[in-house]
């Protein structure tokens, strides 16, 4: 099993660049704090507006943080709303997608068009809306607010793949063998819809990650604790770009875009993967 | 074809009525009083020279309804949208949100607009020739770094071009969509300034999305390329050009067309966090600035704004199709 | 009869593969004359489809013609250069396609798609001419006038089907190849559309090359039959000739495997497989399936011999005759 998933990684150069391009900031992610003082990313905790230095490798920002240690502190965070908004969005999004692929009927309709018509409304103007109105934000509520914005599309292609995968011939044969409803759906279906499952996966995760740091630019994010978005916000106030501060704002936005393009990298590879495998079955 | 039509335009006005009402329910929803604690500022600001708060609050609840009952203040809702009546700003009292929002909406317009037109324009162009063989080879070349800036969201572009070019090599200006104490009139000098001020948000947009139209008409064109039609229009002995336009193109574009549709608040999310980074005065910023100021009523108007037009171009593009599309809306001939 | 319109020289097609080049077509060598119609017959992997796309030039890489001549007219089509080539496609030698269902675009009226061939190849310059010439196409070919303005979706796999003739006549070419016109139709259909293709021909005095893999179809409609079997001509006679004394062992299992109204037998096919075109039987290819083999045919491969009226055969042992009743 293992050799079979790494002579797929090998075959598909993006893909590996990708998944070895997040695990190295997931690394950095989670061991950064052994090496780095991230007592230095409070507020005022060293001298301001410093330039990057031997003592100061990235720099200070205005309000008196180390740089390198913000970003080891903000990184982790960052990470962990989008991959907590991506597990619930996914496990929502496969749970209705199976439902109401399998069963079709009315269990189909309804979860359709509920998932159809919020993919409809702009996520980011319901965010707006709840975060707006939330007394005071944290890194956890984000990443409930924006997971219950990413399910739709993992619904939408779970289901479309349980659909056509219902109609082969081994979902009859099981049938016939007396396996019937759930069981049929999570022993029999489940199992082959893991790649899909997989590249939602990513997707969900990259467009939480995107919500997220939306919010957190227009200065709805959480005020209290530091993520990549954040830095980037109070960057943003305090006017840092025009300033001239560039080794305040361009370790997150570097981080960021790190981030993102691992994901579609990911996403990329895996689709070429599964859209291979669908070559060779058929 | 009616039926089609009537379908569609039913889910749209369940869409909107949808949004109107999580519009309306959310921030009752949500705990603490949006007036109230922008009583509690003025008055903690003011060093509580206001006098007595919680008349203040009570008058206002009065002026503006508050103290209905909930389905009450719902009917009112509705009735007031019905008559484009989105309320007041908290902030700038007596100014109404409409005004708000039509002071900020030809901007965004205008810079969302042309953008995506352009973009879209020219990124499927770009994908389409991608996947056609015996296309040259530097506009392969030119694909990757495309696609890999498809992958950072708008506004993070809009910081590294604010960057470059308005700090480092300072050829355009990066804030608001004119000069500041301009007035904007129909000359060409307010013309060119105003299209300096929009060319960085709109490359923003352009540079991050080009990569997506791309990478999507190329999935598409090389399916479309396998086709029949494709070999019998090649037997045919016909031009290049109108094989990859008319045969390949064509029918690639009628899934492209769709994938609009579906990313479209994708896209105005996007442009509302580079309107805020540049300061460009359209709805974004506003909705930016109604945030930090907590002017709730504002910030629910535009946000049902957004919505709706969503809704109502997903709608647009929806009857649009079958125009394009001769397939659908036609039956077979026995 | 009349003068060799299409000489094709020991036609060779390849395709590169990690185990070594696939010879999809070997020494294909026929030639057809003005009014001619030619039966291309065989299996599915026979190589009958490869043969008349290389003929124009269509074969796409990574396969390649390795050798050969394709002369029309004198003309070498496997010479031409890539415009040349755009230029004889259609207007001196036409394809009706495989699968008339898919090659029609789906976006474009038949109108459309006809006048844009007249377009491509400068004829009929005004617009008003070119509306006639669709007309008269159109009403060629069996169809109503109203069709012109339909797109393909709407109209039935038989229309489409002579949708594709009407293309393919459009600038009275001198050869016309019909890939299978006939095999997704239903057997009225068929004749129909088999009707259409000849009355069309005849009407531009064009030579047709019809591929197929159904004997009974070529018996009824061609002058002359060849038989494919992994990619080399096997057989090619006059159609009467095939049927009365068919002499490769192939043609007549071919045969043989037609059902009959008129005796009653066991319903025979021929049994094995296609060979692999890249690691292909030693000496005849044929040897491995065929009931009259001996050793030789393992280790020699057998060269043509022709008999009496143009019959040219690849066998060992072409100089047996087998009358075979064909009823």
């Amino acid at each position: 099993m293992l050799r079979s998933i790494v002579t797929a990684l090998v075959r598909e150069p993006m893909l590996l660049a990708g998944i070895l391009l997040l695990l190295s900031i997931g690394f950095f992610a989670l061991l950064g704090p052994l090496f780095i003082d991230t007592s230095q990313a409070e507020v005022g905790s060293v001298a301001p507006r410093l330039r990057p230095s031997t003592q100061y490798l990235l720099g200070t920002d205005a309000q008196g943080r180390n740089v390198l240690a913000a970003l080891v502190r903000a990184t982790p965070q960052t990470l962990k709303i989008g991959l907590f908004a991506g597990v619930i969005g996914l496990g929502i999004g496969c749970l209705l997608g199976l439902l109401a692929g399998y069963f079709r009927g009315w269990a189909d309709t309804i979860i359709r068009t509920i998932a159809d018509v919020i993919m409809t409304i702009p996520g980011i103007a319901v965010l707006v809306l709840v975060a707006t109105n939330v007394r005071s934000m944290t890194v956890m509520l984000m990443a409930v607010i924006v997971a219950g914005l990413s399910w739709m599309y993992p619904t939408r292609t779970i289901r479309a793949q349980t659909l056509s995968m219902r109609e082969r011939p081994y979902i009859d044969i099981a049938r016939l063998n007396g396996i019937g409803g759930l069981e049929l759906v999570f022993m029999e279906i489940f199992p082959n819809l893991l790649p899909y499952i997989a590249a939602s996966f990513v997707t969900a995760v990259s467009s939480a990650m995107l919500a997220t740091i939306g919010l957190e630019a227009l200065g709805l994010g959480p005020q209290n604790e530091l993520t990549l978005g954040m830095m980037i916000f109070w960057a943003q106030s305090y006017g840092a770009i025009l300033r001239g501060l560039w080794w305040w704002w361009s370790p997150p936005v570097a981080m960021m875009a790190l981030i993102f393009i691992g994901l579609l990298m990911t996403s990329t590879g895996m689709d070429r993967m599964v859209n291979k495998r669908l070559r060779v079955e058929s | 074809m009616l039926h089609h039509v009537s379908k569609r335009v039913g889910m749209t006005l369940l869409v909107i009525l949808l949004a109107i009402t999580i519009n309306f329910l959310i921030p009752r929803a949500m705990p603490g009083d949006p007036i109230e604690q922008q009583m509690n500022q003025l008055s903690s600001s003011s060093a509580g020279s206001v006098g007595d708060v919680q008349a203040m609050v009570q008058s206002y609840r009065e002026r503006l309804g508050l103290d209905k009952p909930l389905w009450r203040q719902y009917l009112n809702y509705l009735w007031a949208l019905v008559q484009l009546d989105l309320g007041y700003s908290l902030v700038n009292f007596p100014e109404r949100v409409s005004d708000v929002i039509l002071a900020g909406l030809p901007w965004t317009v205008a810079l969302l607009g042309t953008a995506t037109l352009i973009s879209f324009g020219v990124g499927t162009i770009l994908g389409g020739l991608l996947a056609w063989p015996g296309s040259s080879h530097w506009i392969r070349t030119l694909g990757v770094p495309l696609i890999l800036l498809s992958a950072v969201p708008y506004f993070i572009l809009g910081i590294l071009l604010m960057f470059l070019f308005g700090l480092t090599y300072p050829l355009f200006p990066v804030a608001g969509a004119y000069p500041f104490g301009f007035t904007p009139s129909w000359n060409f000098e307010s013309v060119r300034l105003l299209f300096y001020h929009a060319v960085l948000p709109a490359s923003s947009i352009i540079l991050a999305s080009i990569g997506t139209w791309a990478i999507a008409m190329r999935g598409m064109v090389i399916s479309v390329r396998g086709e029949d039609y494709i070999m019998l229009a090649e037997a045919k002995g016909l031009p290049p050009r109108r094989v990859f336009f008319a045969y390949g193109l064509r029918n690639a574009m009628l899934p492209q067309l769709t994938h609009l549709a579906l990313t479209l608040s994708h896209i105005v999310s996007g442009a509302i966090l580079v309107e805020v980074i540049f300061a460009y005065p359209g709805i974004g910023y506003r909705l930016y600035q109604a945030i930090q100021a907590k002017d709730y009523f504002v910030v629910q108007g535009i946000v049902l704004l957004l919505s709706i037009s969503i809704a109502v171009a997903m709608l647009v593009m929806d009857l649009i199709y079958p125009l394009i599309d001769p397939r659908i809306g036609t039956e077979k001939k026995s | 009869m009349s003068e060799t319109i299409l000489d094709v020289r020991d036609l060779q097609v390849e395709f590169p593969t990690p185990a070594g080049p696939a010879r999809a077509v070997t020494g294909v060598s026929f030639s057809l004359r003005k009014g001619m119609r030619l039966g291309l017959v065989g299996e599915s992997g026979s190589g009958k489809t490869t043969t008349v796309l290389a003929m124009m030039q269509m074969i796409k890489s990574p396969g390649r013609v390795a050798a050969g001549q394709v002369l029309l007219a004198g003309d070498d089509l496997l010479a031409m250069s890539a415009k040349q080539i755009r230029r004889a496609r259609f207007s001196r030698i036409a394809l009706v396609p495989q699968g008339a269902m898919n090659s029609l675009n789906p976006v474009l009226t038949v109108r459309a798609q006809i006048e844009d061939l007249l377009e491509a190849h400068g004829a009929q310059s005004e617009a008003i001419q070119r509306k006639r010439h669709v007309t008269d196409l159109l009403l060629r070919v069996g169809l109503a006038e109203a069709v012109a303005d339909q797109f393909p979706h709407q109209l039935s796999g038989g229309m489409k089907q002579r949708v594709c003739i009407a293309i393919a006549i459009a600038l009275s070419p001198q050869v016309i190849i019909a890939d299978e016109p006939t095999s997704a139709l239903d057997v009225i259909v068929q004749k129909q559309v088999m009707q259409t293709l000849i009355h069309a021909q005849r009407a531009v005095g064009a030579a047709i090359i019809l591929v197929g893999h159904d004997m009974g179809l070529m018996a009824q409609f061609t002058h002359v039959v060849g038989v494919m079997y992994a990619g080399q001509l096997v057989e090619i006679a006059p159609v009467k000739d095939i049927f009365a004394n068919p002499r490769h062992p192939y043609t007549r299992m071919l045969i043989a495997s037609l059902p009959s109204f008129t005796s009653r037998r066991v319903f025979r096919g021929i049994p094995g497989v296609a060979p692999s075109i890249v690691n292909p039987p030693s000496g005849c290819t044929f040897h491995p399936r065929c009931p009259r083999a001996e050793a030789r045919c393992m280790q020699e491969v057998p060269s043509e011999e022709v008999f009496g009226n143009e019959q040219r055969v690849r066998c060992h042992f072409a100089h047996e005759d087998h009358n075979v009743a064909f009823a």
